[in-house]
């Protein structure tokens, strides 16, 4: 019913952004490009006439082995290139795609290097932490695809910052609506509202359980005591209620932001010893050449 | 018979009484004529106390009397005095009836019966007494009023004052100046920006408005009075507040029916038109002749002067030049030809359409805020991609526009009295194409405030630019195969109309031809399906509707309505119908466009028997986008919710590209169906930012991005105006140290905007001062804007919104 007017061609600067997540990128083009480069390794690995049996140290043992230290290289330059804002056509979607796809790879080539061949020693160390590196960035490409939906839908339209505006506004409605109570309510209510809103424990954190919650407890405390008819514990236990919801929604947002980020502190300290063990394969395979 | 004297003076406000006292000084023979029973009613209405301005303050007063800036009290006793002193005669109580008899004898019949004879007549009455009335249903209640004496009698009251012209700010900071009162004061403008408002005034209201004593509404007019309410149209819709008082300041025009029973022509039919006057002031009356504000001239300033003038021609003085003259002399004096002042003013007046109306008078005002200039054959007058605002007219010889930006040797011409830059004046977009003169030109540049103030006042000149915006508008839309000539039947013919929020334009299933243009705002197309509203598509401003029902005939198949408060050009659908016959290659291509979107109302239906939740959801979600501004935007990000894991690299990626200041907050802002609406600036198709821009920093760049460039003096006003509230306010940040330094030494704050703590601690000697910031689509730099390279997930995008509504995507998405 309509014509739109006749655009002009985007001026050649502006990335036309496509609407697609790091692991769909241009149509799965790493998650191609990936699979291929293990299918060319695997099919070398069998076809390689290497005696007396497949090791790292034969002619395509060091080809596998170079390709897959460059890899590791590479892969490991993602932390700057996520914080270096220089100018250019490039995009960090497309390296998180190639990231994730050509770590993977990574298993695949890596684990023809070894020729299958492990032991206690530092060759094995590198593979091991190699692998520890890959199997906690598989966890965190798998949170990175599932928890976003949830964690837009707890958050509801609010801020964290909203959020806890929104507990400490009900804390001081707690504090006026208990003037009238005795002491051992005020109690309940001042240990809910003195209670850190930010567990220290991160089990708690990730796991979203708190056993001992005070406002849980001080809810409990009043259910049995607004039974008798008081109103004035009948609204503080209300606005107990409410404070419980908003605080669960704060501890599921931190907990979703928690599982988001954990693996962060496996994954980064991890690729550091790697890069170090890495260092010391190669420094030895070549010091005993 | 009564004495004959030799001039009577009508009205004594500013104009009459100067006139008065120039008569008296030089001993003429003469009356003052007063209705009210004091001098000068219209300053003595004014509010107690109020600050009387004197303005232009590049004019020299020439007067008997003397007048500064001051109290009213002031002004209004040395008045007084001066008259009394000088021996002025003055009749007070005494109105006048009717005007009758020719130069050399009027007679001047008053109310109480009595007669005056006078061989001339000054005309000074003033437009006061006649204020516009609101027209909106209610507006006859009583408690709508169209004077504020005192302030200070009103308390406790909800208070709307209408309309954004200095009496009706003046009014409204008066009724806020005291706290203790406890009004709440509410002020309508209904454009964004004040044209016809004295710059301090406009400085005062938005400096009470930003301190919470008054609500300022722009683009707001009145829609209903009701009892104890007000409904409002606003941007956005219809809305009610409470109201228990109406003061409407909407500005008043001649008393029309009096003025022409003298036998005194008009300028043109409108309401707003002024008296045909010579440049002695003499009106198509010989004898009577008109000043002040009756003449177009609200200012005190101008009317005194020309007081002294009239009596000056009166008394013989033809070689008296206005007090302005020396200004337009230099002016004037660079441009070839060495003609007078009077004579260039006639050439711009006789050879220049939008000026063809005004009178000598008022083309001297305008011509006091305009430039002249020159330039010769070839010359560039601006450069494609230029910054500039100001509108251009051609006095002598024709311009050529470079259409083309690959190929300059393909040009438009724009001949002779026409004017050039009137898209930069409605957008504040950079210069579209490279204008140079074909031939030695002669153009008068009005800046955007002296258009927009010539656009306010003189109908004439507001429906020349109007006529010649709809003429391109229409060759540019329609192709290049038409000319001026062939579009002209439709550009007669074409009517602009503003349509509220939510108004339709067109209904679905209902008959009519018209073709409707969006010349402003956005459109969005739906169709009844099963008893819902399903979203078809959203229309930006440049787009045209309705010819599918005259090309295929038959009613209209989907409805179309405003998104935004918008404005369309409707053209009568048998006048379109002639231009199809003429021009069959138009046909083509309208069946062209028609056949698109004939497929998306195909693929609409055909989901009609198994209605998926996608439509629906398609729907809501476009409807959501529209209610946050979509519908205005050009480009805006989007955050896609089931991809963002909240890294908020997006921002640091903003700060680290800008200054180290964040010009985004991603988690703010509002959600729906997953799709996030962060608060980052939309780049309106009509920046609410750039509407009050004192410096004029605030501009359109080539890719469309909206951007405040190093003219900023932090005066807020762009903050205040932005309805996303995108824009803030900081000063820049001390340099951090590198990247690598903080990975690897742990030196400086790390990616992103450093910490207010870790700002203070590092500031290096005073703070800069605080300007305004906002996001500026990373114009500059190579790769486009950071925040969408920087999302490590895909979930940060950039969309146009015509390009994200449509359904096309929902096909995709199937």
């Amino acid at each position: 019913m309509a014509s739109a007017p006749r655009s002009e061609a985007l001026p050649a600067r502006r990335i036309a952004s496509d609407h697609e997540g790091f692991l769909r990128h241009a149509r799965f083009r790493w998650l191609k490009i990936g699979l291929a480069a293990c299918f060319i390794a695997l099919l070398g690995y069998v076809a390689a006439d290497v005696q007396p049996r497949p090791y790292g140290g034969s002619w395509y043992g060091y080809t596998l082995g170079t390709i897959g230290a460059l890899l590791i290289v590479w892969l490991a330059l993602l932390g700057i290139r996520k914080r270096a804002m220089t100018p250019g056509r490039w995009s960090l979607k497309a390296w998180t795609s190639a990231h994730v796809y050509l770590g993977l790879a990574l298993i695949v080539i890596a684990t023809l290097h070894t020729g299958f061949q492990f032991g206690w020693n530092v060759h094995t160390l590198a593979y091991a932490l190699m692998m520890l590196v890959i199997l906690s960035g598989i966890y965190g490409a798998v949170v990175y695809a599932t928890l976003p939906a949830a964690l837009s839908n707890n958050r509801d339209q609010l801020t964290l910052g909203e959020m806890i505006a929104g507990i400490r506004a009900i804390d001081r409605q707690l504090v006026d609506a208990t003037q009238p109570l005795p002491q051992e309510f005020a109690q309940l209510v001042l240990g809910a509202t003195g209670e850190e809103i930010f567990s220290r424990s991160l089990w708690r954190r990730l796991s979203g359980k708190y056993p001992d919650c005070a406002t849980q407890m001080a809810i409990a405390g009043f259910h049995s005591a607004s039974g008798a008819g008081d109103a004035a514990a009948g609204r503080v236990e209300a606005l107990l209620i409410r404070r419980k919801g908003q605080l669960d929604r704060l501890r599921r947002h931190t907990r979703l932001k928690g599982l988001l980020e954990v693996w962060l502190y496996l994954h980064i300290p991890a690729t550091i010893a790697l890069l170090a063990a890495l260092t010391a394969h190669i420094v030895s395979v070549f010091y005993y050449w | 018979m009564a004495e004959l004297i030799r001039v009577a003076i009508v009205g004594s406000g500013p104009a009459g009484l100067s006139a008065a006292a120039r008569a008296a000084a030089l001993g003429l023979s003469h009356v003052l004529i007063e209705k009210a029973d004091h001098l000068s009613n219209t300053i003595f209405k004014y509010q107690k106390g109020k600050h009387v301005m004197a303005t232009p303050s590049q004019l020299v007063l020439r007067a008997e009397l003397g007048f500064d800036a001051g109290k009213r009290e002031t002004i209004l006793g040395l008045w007084d005095r001066q008259i009394a002193e000088a021996a002025v005669t003055v009749r007070l109580n005494a109105e006048v009836a009717s005007i009758t008899g020719e130069k050399g004898n009027f007679t001047i019949l008053l109310k109480d019966g009595g007669e005056i004879h006078a061989e001339a007549v000054i005309l000074a009455i003033g437009t006061q007494g006649n204020p516009n009335l609101m027209r909106c249903p209610g507006g006859d209640r009583p408690h709508v009023q169209y004077q504020l004496d005192d302030p200070g009698e009103y308390i406790d009251e909800h208070i709307t004052v209408i309309g954004s012209g200095d009496a009706g700010i003046e009014n409204a900071l008066g009724l806020a100046a005291d706290p203790a009162q406890g009004n709440v004061v509410t002020i309508l403008n209904r454009s964004a920006d004040f044209a016809r408002t004295k710059e301090a005034n406009v400085q005062l209201l938005n400096e009470a408005a930003a301190a919470g004593r008054i609500s300022l509404r722009l683009e707001t007019t009145p829609a209903e009075v009701r009892e104890g309410e007000l409904v409002l149209d606003t941007r956005d819709g219809q809305e009610t507040i409470r109201c228990d008082r109406i003061i409407a300041r909407m500005g008043s025009n001649a008393p029309r029916a009096f003025v022409e029973a003298c036998g005194i022509e008009f300028t043109s039919p409108e309401r707003e038109a002024f008296p045909l006057l010579s440049p002695v002031f003499e009106s198509s009356t010989p004898g009577i002749h008109v000043i002040g504000a009756l003449a177009g001239y609200p200012l005190i300033k101008h009317c005194m002067n020309q007081g002294y003038d009239v009596i000056e021609f009166l008394n013989g003085n033809t070689a008296l030049k206005p007090a302005d003259e020396p200004i337009l002399a230099a002016k004037f004096a660079a441009l070839p030809g060495k003609r007078s002042v009077d004579d260039w003013l006639g050439r711009f007046g006789a050879n220049i359409d939008i000026f063809r109306e005004l009178s000598v008078l008022q083309l001297r005002e305008l011509m006091l805020d305009g430039a002249v200039k020159s330039f010769a054959a070839g010359e560039v007058v601006f450069e494609r991609n230029t910054p500039g605002s100001s509108l251009f007219a051609l006095e002598t010889g024709s311009v050529l526009v470079e259409v083309d930006r690959g190929d300059p040797s393909r040009t438009v011409a724009i001949g002779q009295g026409s004017i050039f830059g009137e898209v930069g004046l409605i957008s504040g977009r950079r210069r579209g194409s490279t204008i140079r003169a074909a031939e030695a030109i002669i153009v008068v540049e009005l800046s955007r405030n002296a258009a927009l103030k010539l656009i306010a006042t003189s109908p004439g000149a507001a429906r020349a630019v109007t006529r010649i915006s709809i003429e391109r508008q229409l060759l540019q839309i329609f192709g290049s195969g038409l000319t001026g000539e062939d579009v002209a039947e439709l550009v007669e013919s074409a009517e602009v109309q503003t349509m509220r929020a939510g108004e339709v334009v067109l209904a679905e299933g209902d008959e009519g031809t018209d073709i409707y243009i969006v010349r402003r705002g956005s459109m969005i197309v739906e169709k009844a399906i099963g008893g819902r509203q399903v979203f078809l598509s959203y229309l930006p401003a440049g787009s045209y509707v309705g010819e599918m029902a005259l090309i295929d005939g038959g009613p209209r198949t989907a409805t179309v309505k405003a998104a935004i408060k918008s404005e369309v050009i409707r053209l009568p659908g048998d006048a379109f119908a002639r231009l199809l016959q003429r021009k069959p290659e138009l046909l083509g291509k309208a069946r062209t466009d028609m056949a698109a979107r004939r497929d998306v109302n195909a693929f609409i239906e055909s989901r009609k028997e198994n209605f998926s939740g996608a439509v629906d959801m398609y729907s809501e979600t476009a409807q959501f986008l529209v209610d946050n501004g979509i519908g205005e935007a050009t480009d805006v990000l989007l955050i896609d919710e089931t991809l963002c894991i909240g890294c908020d690299n997006c921002e640091k990626a903003c700060a680290d590209s800008h200054d180290g200041l964040s010009r985004l907050d991603r988690e703010a802002g509002r959600t729906y169906a997953h799709i996030h609406v962060p608060t980052s600036c939309r780049h309106c198709e009509h920046p609410h930012c750039m509407a009050d821009c004192p410096p004029d920093a605030i501009r359109r760049g080539p890719d469309g991005e909206v951007f405040i460039d190093d003219t900023c003096i932090g005066c807020g006003n762009c903050q205040r105006n932005c309805p996303y509230d995108v824009i803030r306010m900081d000063s820049v940040p001390p340099e951090k140290p590198s990247l690598l330094s903080w990975m690897f030494l742990g030196l400086g704050p790390g990616p992103g905007e450093p910490s207010k703590a870790w700002r203070k601690r590092n500031a290096k000697g005073a703070e800069q001062p605080k300007k305004a910031i906002k996001c500026d689509m990373c114009s500059g730099i190579d790769g486009g804007p950071a925040c969408v390279r920087a999302c490590p997930t895909g979930a940060a995008i950039r969309v146009s919104p015509e390009a994200f509504l449509s359904v096309a995507r929902m096909e995709a998405q199937d």
